[in-house]
């Protein structure tokens, strides 16, 4: 699909902000200078064209409670679409990546308690037969995803070097 | 501490938030809750830091990012905090930890780099590695996405 510059500013800005707030598409729309059923129906062209997966909180792992990691599979190729099947199954699985290296399955996987994390890995190893490596984060020091869509994203590329 | 009355705002905020004009009104009548204190409560997960944002989830691969690479870095441990906050501010890095080592596997830093192509994740990369004085580094590209959804909390109960 293409996008307007609308499109972009607006699509910039629900990324991180969008309003939590009781009309908060009629607030988007003065922010952006058009009405709310234009704001509507852009969102809903949006998601009717899968450009945009979901609006919603993005919670925390860790202050929620919950145990978070990276996984490093080596899955050779006899096995590997097997292991694949199994990794995804766990609904804690949350990202899955093929890589090229020997250690090939990249996947995060987010736990009610580290007790249950290890449960898990041990089911993953024992059905997959292949090397999992569990790599929690010791030092944490950037976490949130934000794309810049709009014609500032090369500037603030360039000024963040 | 949450209730069990925020556990079930959580799990209808990490549903899809109706295109309507009051869709949190709409969260409201399910939770058993007033529109103000539903819009109230949500600020407040952010305050408190149980949200981390609330937005639109995108298919990054269909807004022209279609590289991504993760940057994985062998950072001498006695760099490790100096070197790791040079990498967040690079805005082409979306996320950046560092993890335990293992046989076989000398890098400690991940960086998840983005991109329009390869070459573009490259450059980033090279960048990075001039800014921080970490050479020994690798830039391993995804070659298929096996899953990719968000995490629903308070589900198990």
């Amino acid at each position: 699909m293409s996008l307007d510059d609308l499109d972009r500013r607006l699509l910039t800005i629900i990324q991180s902000s969008f309003p939590i707030a009781a009309e908060p598409y009629k607030q988007l729309a003065e922010e952006l200078n058009t009405t709310e059923e234009d704001i509507l129906s852009r969102v809903q062209r949006f998601k009717d064209t899968g450009l945009i997966r979901r609006i919603g909180g993005i919670f925390d792992s860790r202050n929620l409670g919950y145990k978070s990691t990276l996984c490093a599979m080596r899955a050779p190729e006899d096995k590997l679409e097997k292991a694949i099947a199994v990794v995804n199954e766990y609904p804690g699985v949350t990202h899955n990546y093929l890589r090229e290296h020997e250690f090939n399955v990249w996947f995060t996987l987010i736990t009610p308690s580290e007790e249950y994390m290890e449960k898990v890995l041990d089911e993953i190893r024992e059905r997959t037969g292949c090397e999992v490596h569990n790599l929690p984060a010791v030092r944490f020091f950037k976490i949130k995803v934000d794309f810049r869509l709009d014609k500032e994203r090369q500037g603030a590329a360039e000024a963040a070097q | 501490m949450l209730t069990e009355v925020d556990k079930k705002l959580i799990r209808l905020l990490q549903d899809d938030l109706p295109v309507t004009s009051r869709p949190f009104a709409a969260l409201a009548e399910q939770v058993g809750l007033t529109e103000e204190e539903v819009i109230a409560r949500t600020k407040e997960y952010q305050e408190k830091g149980y949200m981390r944002r609330f937005g639109v989830a995108l298919r990054h691969r269909e807004v022209g990012f279609t590289a991504n690479g993760m940057g994985c870095w062998d950072v001498p441990e006695e760099r490790a905090e100096e070197v790791g906050k040079t990498m967040a501010t690079f805005r082409e890095a979306s996320h950046c930890y560092q993890r335990p080592r293992f046989e076989g596997w000398p890098y400690s830093h991940f960086t998840m780099i983005h991109g329009e192509t390869r070459e573009e994740c490259e450059a980033i990369a090279k960048r990075i590695s001039e800014a921080t004085g970490i050479t020994n580094y690798r830039l391993l590209f995804s070659t298929e996405e096996l899953k990719k959804t968000s995490m629903r909390y308070f589900m198990e109960e």
